[in-house]
């Protein structure tokens, strides 16, 4: 069974693709970028100097336009120091992370937006600690709340970079004024606007959490919102680190709350069906109804701003804009649910630390700002260099020290729970299941 | 948008290096296989020719040079299967054991909670209803379609038909038929289901949300997929049917009833048996299908899924090795049944 007729043809075939590979491998040699080091605008990346050529490898979950933005947002770094930062966005970042470090092929540095998963890093000894260098900066730039966030038994892994925040219920500026409705800024006001809105023969609110692997995470951020306005961020702390139980009373009680609004088919779901259809809408989709008046109200992140479709003015006065979820409860204040990205390094090499620094740096902080939709805690941000509104808003919350901030639960929670049996809960929830036997069930898949 | 070559150029570069190392692999494979044998079997020529010429006896180790033969060409599959296959299923059933951090040593929990979570029962039972309709449902559908097309008119047409879908990837059919399924509360239907619904004057309904019905709404996706592999398999074996044989039941006056049970399905037995093992094996381990429509949501889940997420999204490797491991056992009496029908007819 010859594959070829005469051993000498196949010789000849193997030569030429020998040929033809010598010849591609000839063609790619990369003209190496040298760096611009000593010019005047490089100045502010003198204490970066000395790794020219070297290279920094840098994985997230960021892709698409946003990761379009990231890249330039470190150009100039990049051609200062002559540290080449090699970055990929995944969107199944969650999953591939662990397999890669696992793997032994861990990136030098990984935004993580989970607490929780950098926990499990720092655990299993795969986390380089902070340089001191990093460490003094981001503890400077950085709220203690946040820091908090990326400190493992007392270690600092893991700086903040972007941020949203979560508190916000979307609305239309416009058809808010038509209709004569006011902005609620009681809880109370917001469901005598509700009921209001669902006598005027609207839907008061739209609301959707399919999101493909991770359906259910934006029901999870309700609750989450819910139980920081009724019971307060100890209640929440203690919530989140499972010293009391899902199913305590008090979550019950919080998840019902939810449930007055999200499982009320009087209320929900403007444009897309009755209650059921919210565990299939898409939660990009969803909101979008706000601004062709099928629905009135969405409660949705900050980062919501880019799904509205285009020619949509989100500000105060435009198509579309937020307003802060209302409290609940005045004395537990005006808490602000909110979430980000973590950068943790998987390598102590300086070049990989150098990078590390700058990301916690005010150079590169307000460069990424400056090229639109992005906010961050750090608080060497120049609100100057903010332009959306809703953005401006968001870092206000943000920086503002007398606000109570709390990150994401899910996020903070064992994965099994947070992006395990949390969100699948939610959706059996929303699909009619009674809230006792969903936090029981959720309960009893804690991790031991 | 405009493409810009110079931007890709990265990229564009990679797709050569993986083309270039695709063409050298299987260049490479091809010549190995073709210039080595033929070296040999030219040496051994030389050497009868030799020893014909000669009048000596034959060279005395021919035996144990062909066992040498046989072992350069097993060495690499011998590595690829150990490294690829042997060690991981070693290391998983030893992770099976173990706590999420891979480091201490828990017994049998990991199985114990497999059989007592009322979540992952549930997804042990629907992987159960796969495997008991797909290989029968898409069998009987082949088996009748090859019956019905057998020698009419436009067959080759009509099994094409058929076939299509096989060449359509898990994800991809899941994707189109997600459309199928697709729900709209108000305004026009998207969905094919639901406008077919509508149009009859009912209401339109969330078809992959009511459990166990979008179960058997995913498994018809497999189905759809899978009925074109039967129906060639099981065709090519009707074709193969001994003409005489035929003739001869004609002659006693066999009607197509007595034609079909006493010649056509004891002939085409063993290749029905084939194609039995074959979907459920392909079904045991569905997971792109449960995992592009329904993402496991809504009580869909099915073993493979299960494991993905506990091993590699909740990072409890213990508990995803375990549902591996499951799923290995309930694979192994399927092959061992298969390869004893296999030489049950070579030896027949």
């Amino acid at each position: 069974m010859a594959v070829f007729t005469r051993p000498r043809q196949a010789f000849v075939i193997a030569g030429v693709l020998g040929l033809a590979l010598s010849a591609t491998a000839c063609g790619t040699g990369d003209d190496k970028k040298s760096s611009k080091a000593g010019s005047a605008e490089c100045a502010a990346y003198d204490k970066y100097e000395g790794h020219d050529g070297k290279k920094v490898s840098i994985y997230a979950s960021i892709r698409d336009a946003e990761a379009d933005l990231l890249e330039r947002s470190w150009s100039q770094f990049t051609d200062c120091t002559g540290i080449e930062i090699d970055y990929e966005g995944s969107g199944e970042f969650e999953a591939q992370l662990p397999v890669r470090v696992d793997g032994g092929n861990a990136p030098d540095i990984a935004f993580v937006p989970q607490p929780g998963l950098v926990k499990r890093f720092a655990d299993a000894g795969k986390l380089k600690s902070l340089s001191a260098d990093t460490k003094a900066l981001a503890e400077q730039n950085m709220p203690a709340d946040w820091l908090k966030y990326g400190t493992v038994n007392g270690t600092l892994y893991g700086v903040p970079l972007g941020a949203n925040v979560k508190s916000f219920v979307w609305y239309s500026p416009k058809t808010f004024k038509e209709k004569g409705w006011e902005v609620p800024t009681t809880w109370d006001q917001l469901i005598a606007l509700s009921d209001k809105i669902a006598a005027s023969g609207m839907k008061p609110w739209c609301v959707g959490v399919e999101s493909g692997d991770a359906t259910g995470w934006p029901a999870t951020d309700w609750i989450e919102d819910v139980i920081l306005r009724t019971q307060g961020p100890e209640v929440y702390d203690q919530w989140t680190t499972h010293a009391i139980p899902f199913n305590d009373p008090k979550i019950v009680d919080a998840v019902d709350r939810a449930g007055s609004i999200l499982k009320n088919e009087k209320y929900v779901n403007g444009g897309f069906g009755g209650v059921k259809s919210i565990t299939t809408t898409s939660f990009q989709e969803a909101g979008v109804p706000v601004t062709n008046g099928k629905c009135a109200m969405h409660r949705q992140a900050s980062f919501y701003a880019n799904q509205f479709p285009e020619g949509t003015k989100v500000a105060e006065d435009g198509d579309a804009f937020a307003f802060y979820f209302p409290a609940i409860d005045p004395a537990k204040g005006k808490p602000v649910l909110g979430a980000g990205e973590f950068v943790v390094a998987y390598a102590d090499r300086p070049e990989v630390q150098a990078v590390q620094t700058y990301l916690a740096s005010a150079e590169y902080v307000n460069s990424r700002a400056k090229l639109g939709n992005w906010v961050t805690a750090n608080n060497k941000l120049d609100i100057a260099n903010v332009a959306s509104p809703i953005d401006k808003l968001s870092v206000q919350i943000l920086q503002d020290k007398t606000g109570t901030f709390r990150f994401d639960g899910s996020d903070l929670m064992p994965a099994a729970v947070g992006a395990g049996t949390f969100w699948k809960g939610m959706v059996d929830w929303l699909n009619g299941k009674q809230t006792a036997p969903v936090l029981q069930g959720i309960e009893s898949s804690w991790p031991k | 948008m405009e493409f810009d070559f110079a931007d890709q150029q990265p990229k564009l570069l990679m797709l050569m290096y993986g083309l270039i190392a695709f063409v050298l692999v299987v260049g490479g494979l091809l010549l190995l296989l073709d210039v080595v044998p033929a070296w040999f079997a030219r040496r051994r020529e030389a050497q009868l020719v030799a020893a014909s010429a000669s009048g000596a006896p034959l060279s005395r180790r021919p035996k144990q040079r062909e066992g040498l033969f046989a072992l350069f060409f097993l060495l690499p599959t011998l590595l690829l299967l150990t490294i690829g296959l042997v060690v991981p299923a070693i290391r998983t059933v030893l992770l099976s054991l173990m706590d999420r951090t891979s480091t201490n040593w828990v017994g049998l929990r990991n199985y114990s909670w497999m059989f007592s979570e009322d979540s992952i029962v549930r997804v042990l039972a629907n992987s159960l209803i796969w495997v008991l309709l797909v290989p029968l449902v898409a069998t009987a559908f082949g088996l009748i379609y090859a019956i019905m097309v057998d020698k009419v008119r436009f067959e080759a047409v009509a099994k094409s038909l058929i076939f299509l879908p096989m060449a359509i990837s898990f994800v991809g059919a899941s994707i189109i038929w997600k459309f199928v399924y697709a729900y709209r509360g108000e305004g026009d239907q998207i969905g094919l289901l639901n406008q077919i619904v509508v149009s009859l004057g009912g209401e339109p309904k969330q078809w992959l949300l009511e459990s166990p019905m979008n179960t058997l709404l995913l498994i018809v996706i497999m189905i759809w997929i899978q009925a074109g592999f039967a129906m060639v398999v099981l065709s090519a074996a009707i074709k193969a049917i001994p003409a005489d044989i035929v003739e001869a039941a004609r002659l006693d006056g066999v009607n197509p009833w007595q034609m079909y049970w006493q010649i056509t399905m004891p002939t085409i037995r063993p290749a029905l048996i084939v194609v039995v093992v074959t979907l459920s094996i392909a079904t045991l381990k569905v997971f792109d299908i449960v995992r592009t429509a329904t993402n496991g949501n809504y009580d869909t889940s099915v073993i493979a899924n299960e494991m993905y997420n506990q091993a590699f999204r909740y990072g409890e490797s213990g508990q995803g090795s375990a549902l591996a491991v499951f799923l290995f056992i309930l694979v192994i009496p399927i092959v061992i049944y298969q390869i004893r029908n296999l030489r049950q007819q070579r030896e027949g």
